[in-house]
């Protein structure tokens, strides 16, 4: 099933796996979600090249790998700007183009952003996993035999080119998600709201929170003015992907794709699916607000987000 | 904050834009568990769930917004929570060999002002039940541990315990899945795998089962 290699990694970068969509359905097992941290950015870089959203793509942290074409594909970047360089001149972002067999694909350095994407015309094929091909570390499944990639490895195609595609297929910057060193977070009050002392459920809502250097593809833990609780501990439940979560010490915690599916401090907050793409584009040491907003806008917003995607065609 | 028992039932409180929490009770108690189960695998039948995950006494919900509103699930929780829930199936029983020789045995024994060998039978006297599954892949929530037999975590937990590791911190019980932190006791190891990759669902215990363990040694 799966075609010749298209893609040979020459340097892998910091860390580069392979994610897509993720693995839902699988919480009942203690299994997270997983996939793209930025589910826009690797869902519109696949519908730039003509794939399924749910295709396997590259997630790049920080910085780019060198990736040279073994076979003519189209590819497209997305997320972060890391400066896509094709054959060592500048490549556009969020634009579908081709490379021939011997370009090499580079990056030139971080611009902005965390987290770039990069999918390729067919979808890039990996260990399928839960129905994913997203890696997962913790477990080392996924992916290329669970891991980030390295020196030497081949990507080969999911699946042959099933219709012709076309290059030069873009999503303007209006369309995106409102990228931002200093992003302000729409999210819904979570279900332990009301275990914040009143002054605390202004300060969730209204102060800057850091990202601090633990800050992973599980989740960020957040420093800021200390939260106060109250009330007794709390017995274990199910999480989500955006959850925001205050231990004891009073510093939140933002579950992200890898989250833990169970945990026992209060849930006070959810970050709405529409903003989590801003979290996701998030480096230790910049800020974050949350701004509380109600269920049925949230997932108005998402509708939005999700038109701007659809009409990638 | 006590939360007052509506009649109109328990409410259901966003965890997000697509995901919701229903919680039944506040205590670990194995009919509100068993009760949570249920509701959960009732719920997973419902147009719009996605995923409905039992807690120890709550259910969490993903849904697809473009299918079922907060409110229709909030309607759907409570005419499922007044109608008579369904018998519970009996969860399936694990007995599950233990060499009873981690590094907190003796301890844990001497905390507990047991001996090593009381503090054996004591573990592997009761059938625990499987309250809970999450964390991480394949941990299951064991309980309850005999009285005699709690501790609160260790001040400082380990980076690593190895997968099989058996452990104990308050009412809990249970075996590490993978290498992963912990804060636990760990008073033995099994070889029987808790996290199974290859398998689908990839884990041995589920909600709603029960373990029984038994010393190797």
């Amino acid at each position: 099933m799966t075609a010749g290699a298209v893609l040979r990694v020459e340097k892998p970068g910091l860390h580069c796996t392979l994610q897509d969509l993720g693995r839902p359905g699988h919480r009942l097992a203690g299994v997270p979600p997983g996939g793209a941290m930025d589910r826009f950015a690797i869902a519109a870089a696949n519908r730039l090249v003509g794939n399924p959203e749910s295709a396997g793509a590259l997630e790049a942290l920080l910085d780019g790998p060198v990736l040279v074409a073994l076979e003519g594909c189209l590819i497209a970047v997305t997320g972060a700007d890391f400066q896509p360089r094709l054959n060592g001149a500048e490549a556009p972002g969020w634009t579908a183009f081709w490379l021939a067999p011997g370009d090499r694909l580079t990056f030139a350095g971080r611009r902005s952003g965390a987290r770039a994407y990069v999918a390729v015309g067919g979808g890039l094929a990996g260990d399928r996993w839960l129905g994913s091909v997203a890696t997962y570390q913790l477990v080392g499944r996924g992916g290329i035999r669970g891991r980030p990639l390295r020196v030497g490895d081949e990507l080969g195609l999911a699946a042959d080119r099933a219709h012709p595609t076309i290059s030069g297929r873009h999503l303007p910057e209006v369309r995106r998600p409102a990228y931002n060193t200093e992003p302000e977070l729409s999210a819904v009050r979570g279900p332990h709201f009301e275990r914040l002392q009143p002054a605390s459920r202004r300060r969730l809502f209204g102060s800057w929170w850091e990202v601090t250097r633990e800050a992973d593809r599980m989740g960020y833990r957040l420093q800021g003015e200390t939260l106060e609780l109250r009330g007794e501990e709390l017995i274990s439940f199910g999480l989500a992907f955006g959850c925001v979560q205050v231990p004891a010490s009073g510093q939140p915690i933002l579950l992200m794709a890898d989250h833990q599916t169970a945990g026992g401090y209060p849930a006070v907050a959810g970050v709405a699916r529409a903003a989590l793409p801003l979290a996701a584009q998030l480096l230790p040491g910049q800020r974050l607000r949350l701004r509380e907003i109600s269920v049925t806008d949230a997932q108005e917003s998402w509708r939005v987000l999700r038109s701007h995607l659809a009409a990638i065609a | 904050m006590p939360r007052r028992a509506s009649p109109r039932g328990p409410r259901l409180h966003a965890l997000g834009d697509a995901a919701a929490l229903v919680e039944i009770g506040r205590r670990v108690d194995t009919a509100l568990n068993t009760r949570a189960i249920g509701l959960a695998a009732a719920l997973r039948k419902r147009r719009g769930v996605r995923e409905a995950v039992p807690g120890y006494a709550s259910v969490t919900l993903h849904y697809d917004p473009e299918q079922v509103t907060l409110a229709q699930l909030q309607a759907t929780v409570r005419n499922l929570v007044k109608a008579r829930p369904a018998p519970p199936v009996p969860g399936r029983l694990h007995r599950i060999p233990v060499t009873y020789d981690g590094p907190d045995l003796e301890e844990s024994a001497r905390a507990l002002g047991l001996g090593v060998a009381e503090l054996i039978r004591l573990h592997a006297a009761p059938t625990y039940r499987v309250f809970m599954v999450g964390f991480v892949p394949g941990w299951a929530y064991l309980g309850p541990l005999p009285e005699p037999l709690r501790l609160p975590r260790r001040s400082v937990p380990r980076t690593q315990v190895p997968a099989g590791s058996v452990a104990m911190a308050g009412a809990q019980t249970g075996v590490y899945p993978l290498p992963t932190p912990g804060g636990w006791h760990l008073i033995g190891r099994t070889d029987l795998p808790m996290f199974i990759p290859d398998h689908d669902p990839p884990l041995l215990l589920r909600a709603g089962d029960r373990v029984k363990f038994f010393a190797r040694n």
